[in-house]
């Protein structure tokens, strides 16, 4: 098998929950060679957080952390100890990307932080991802997916669609804009590896969720910044409830709303006038949607799905993750991969949305908590044997 | 693009030929362009990008083609070429172009650019390495691979919409932002081709789905349908372990913050500010206790917050360690104070529709920012056939002439 894309990049992660691990498994499903560094005892929280099965917590069966940590070797590390702190500089010798998510300012109260670590290995590049970003009043603030996500304006859309009397806006489901800031993260972390051929530096990469949550929804966001009364939302089509779900259909363009048209059957009501074009569809967009409604209700998602598609309108059902997984269309493109791992079985994992013609995707199991402290401290570091049982019962790793 | 620093941009002197246009490919050009690549954007005024027009959710939004503030969010910095690749004098421009390019990107449906012979494999006769990066709905390959799809439906099929809202009532669709993701997938795959075209000189072909973006941002759902064996449900602003976890009603009119507590040490820096009796209640001594009896403990919270400023009641609660932050809108979030000092949006001056303010590229690297506008439809067609491929003014008549330039 060919490397993949990214091999030959070296990367250490000191990261929890989503977004590092998130940014460092996508570097690592391409090939980048990457350590995961966990506490010990306790290591990353997303192995407390779950799902687990049956409820039951353990830390190599949570779903979250064996999605996000695909990829990696991983080791444990005590960076409260004098002796972790000189481990970690020895693992960051000749490391080309150190991902972390620590708090701004206490790496470098450690002497780890880029400024200390740039001194020794000026080649270093350190992608800090923390909720505000190194700088600012809220740098120091707490924050959990809930609170970031609706604090960059991701509810934004849902003022804009005319809120819900009396309900606050919802968040997205799972962990979608720690996604986004792993995802963001992971950009500047390659562009980084990539200038460096030409200037010959590392450089400190401060990525804010924030920010990065902002800037995928930078275009409402635009919009309200720009304009505080913006015109209302409009939409022909739209959210629609089938015989068996809801579905989501988009005929903006004209000729995709006479695609639609020919898919319900040519009805009577749409050779009204207001039906010719797209002004008069806006300012009956309730009456058009009545009418797609009650033809809907007779029909399955999936019915009224290839019926639109083969005619040319965007139309999608609204599916759960069993739906998605037993899809046709996914198991075709080799989207979901099974993987085996020693306590969690063999699982099927969403693989990536990219296909590279000439390099592979090549996800593998996370690792356990402390799986390749030997390999790592011994094999690559030179520790002895006994060195490292030491290091065992002195809590250092 | 450059920031005010002069430094070099890591992508300084990569050129994208950019076939993108809406809103996923458009952003994902965007970021490359942000990170210092130049990006050419091929429009022609017989299929005008959608965004100059008008917005799935907005209707028209502009009344001109130069006039829209939602292309300009997406295109600062581009260069804007206009060609009608139905003639092959067009076509052989856009060769010409693309062996001075290091990447393609193209978002039309699957097959199209091919039907141009303008597909990958046509454009490495022309460039062995080059890049190129196609996205689609639902990918290039598969049964349902010429269906088409906007974000508010392809988002639907990933699996993400049906977790996301209330469990009393319908999905909440997901909509721009999904696009935006879309794109951001696509500038971290272009990225990591550079890179390996970088390490070893050969460039290649990048297929990307849409529904396969919002997807794999939900991967967890999917482990926990195979491991756990159900299948994840909506549940508003709820956490299936913490509590508090929502968004609690402050002074004033749509005016809300969040609050999540996930360790005792939160909860006690919780019950410092909210000095309420009744937290104290045996209903509240653990978080599984919190968590069953959430309800009733968010009611209590929101007496508190109810008769506060969502400033102030956030300040409070961070001052003592608890996770509570403003639930923003575009327009609120503009104003916030951290982000104004990060100075996450920036001013840029658009010929047409003057100044705009625009979120800043979401990394702080060197020589990364924001200065210049988005094109107008056309602006650098001379710039590009002159500067970049050395046409002569006669050549560029005869262009003109054959009717390649539309």
């Amino acid at each position: 098998m060919t490397d993949g894309a990214l091999s030959g990049i070296s990367v250490l992660e000191l990261g929890g929950m989503v977004a590092a691990p998130y940014c460092a498994k996508l570097l690592g499903d391409l090939g980048a060679e990457v350590l995961k560094v966990e506490a010990p005892g306790c290591g990353d929280p997303a192995r407390r957080r779950g799902p687990f099965p049956d409820d039951v917590p353990h830390p190599e069966r949570s779903a979250l952390f064996l999605y996000l940590n695909t990829s990696k070797r991983g080791v444990t590390l005590n960076l409260d100890t004098g002796t972790g702190r000189s481990i970690f500089r020895e693992l960051v010798r000749d490391l080309d990307l150190l991902i972390e998510d620590r708090p701004p300012g206490e790496l470098e109260e450690m002497g780890l932080g880029h400024a200390s670590l740039s001194e020794l290995f000026p080649r270093l590049i350190t992608t800090s991802i923390t909720p505000f970003g190194q700088t600012g009043p809220c740098r120091d603030y707490r924050s959990h997916h809930l609170n970031l996500y609706h604090a960059s304006a991701h509810s934004s859309p849902f003022h804009l669609a005319g809120a819900d009397e009396g309900r606050p806006p919802p968040k997205a489901g799972g962990y979608l804009g720690d996604y986004d800031a792993g995802l963001t993260a992971a950009i500047g972390s390659i562009a980084a590896v990539i200038g460096r051929t030409a200037s010959g530096r590392g450089q400190h990469v401060d990525v804010s969720k924030q920010e990065a949550m902002m800037c995928t929804e930078r275009v409402d966001i635009g919009r309200l910044a720009n304009d505080p009364n913006p015109q209302p939302r409009r939409m022909v089509g739209g959210l629609t409830r089938a015989k068996d779900g809801y579905l989501m259909i988009t005929p903006l363009e004209t000729h995709q709303w006479e695609s639609l048209i020919r898919a319900m059957g040519e009805p009577e009501w749409s050779k009204a006038e207001w039906c010719q074009e797209e002004r008069g569809r806006l300012e009956h967009a309730a009456e058009a949607r009545e009418h797609i409604q009650e033809w809907a209700a007779g029909l399955t998602r999936d019915e009224i799905y290839h019926r639109c598609q083969a005619e040319g309108t965007p139309a999608g059902p609204v599916r759960d993750v069993a739906e998605v997984r037993a899809w046709e269309q996914a198991r075709a493109r080799e989207f979901f991969a099974l993987i085996e791992h020693p306590e969690a079985g063999t699982q099927v994992y969403p693989t990536a949305p990219y296909r590279f013609s000439k390099t592979p995707w090549v996800g593998r199991a996370a690792p356990l908590l402390g799986e390749h402290n030997r390999e790592v401290y011994c094999e690559g570091l030179g520790h002895s044997p006994q060195e490292l049982a030491r290091l065992a019962a002195t809590g250092v790793i | 693009m450059r920031d005010a620093t002069g430094s070099t941009p890591p992508l300084s002197g990569i050129r994208v030929t950019d076939f993108t246009w809406a809103w996923a490919g458009s952003q994902g050009t965007l970021l490359l362009g942000m990170l210092g690549a130049e990006i050419i954007k091929i429009e022609s005024h017989a299929r005008v990008d959608h965004a100059r027009v008008h917005s799935l959710a907005a209707g028209t939004v502009s009344v001109g083609v130069d006039e829209s503030p939602l292309f300009n969010d997406l295109n600062l910095g581009k260069l804007s070429i206009t060609l009608d690749l139905r003639r092959e004098e067009a076509r052989d421009i856009v060769r010409r172009l693309v062996a001075k390019s290091d990447v393609v990107t193209q978002n039309m449906r699957p097959g199209v650019l091919d039907r141009l012979h303008l597909g990958y494999e046509d454009l490495r006769l022309v460039k062995p390495d080059i890049i190129m990066l196609s996205s689609s709905a639902f990918g290039a390959t598969g049964p349902e691979g010429s269906y088409a799809g906007y974000a508010p439906t392809f988002a639907c099929m990933s699996g993400a919409v049906e977790i996301t809202g209330y469990p009393d009532q319908p999905p909440s669709p997901l909509s721009g932002a999904v696009d935006l993701r879309v794109g951001t997938t696509a500038a971290f795959a272009v990225l990591a081709a550079l890179h390996h075209r970088q390490q070893t000189g050969e460039g290649q072909d990048i297929d990307l789905s849409s529904t396969e973006v919002m997807s794999s941002m939900i991967g967890e759902a999917f482990l926990e349908h195979g491991l756990c064996g159900r299948v994840p449900q909506r549940s508003g602003n709820r956490d299936s372990a913490m509590a508090p976890h929502n968004c609690y009603r402050c002074k004033g009119e749509e005016q809300w913050i969040t609050i999540a507590v996930e360790t005792e040490a939160e909860w006690s820096a919780l019950r410092s500010v909210i000095v309420d009796p009744e937290l104290g209640d045996q209903a509240f001594a653990g978080s599984l206790e919190r968590w069953q009896n959430q309800e009733r403990l968010d009611a209590i919270v929101e007496r508190w917050t109810r008769e506060r400023e969502p400033r102030e009641a956030v300040e409070s609660l961070q001052r003592a360690g608890v996770a509570a932050m403003v639930v923003h809108t575009g327009a609120s979030i503009a104003k916030d104070p951290h982000v104004r000092e990060r100075g996450v949006f920036e001013t840029v001056v658009h010929p047409r529709i003057g100044e705009k303010a625009v979120v800043r590229p979401p990394w702080r690297l060197e020589g990364v920012g924001v200065d210049r506008p988005a094109p107008l439809i056309g602006q650098h067609t001379e710039y590009v056939l002159q500067e970049i491929l050395g046409l002569s003014r006669s050549e560029i008549d005869r262009l003109e002439e054959a009717g390649a330039i539309g």
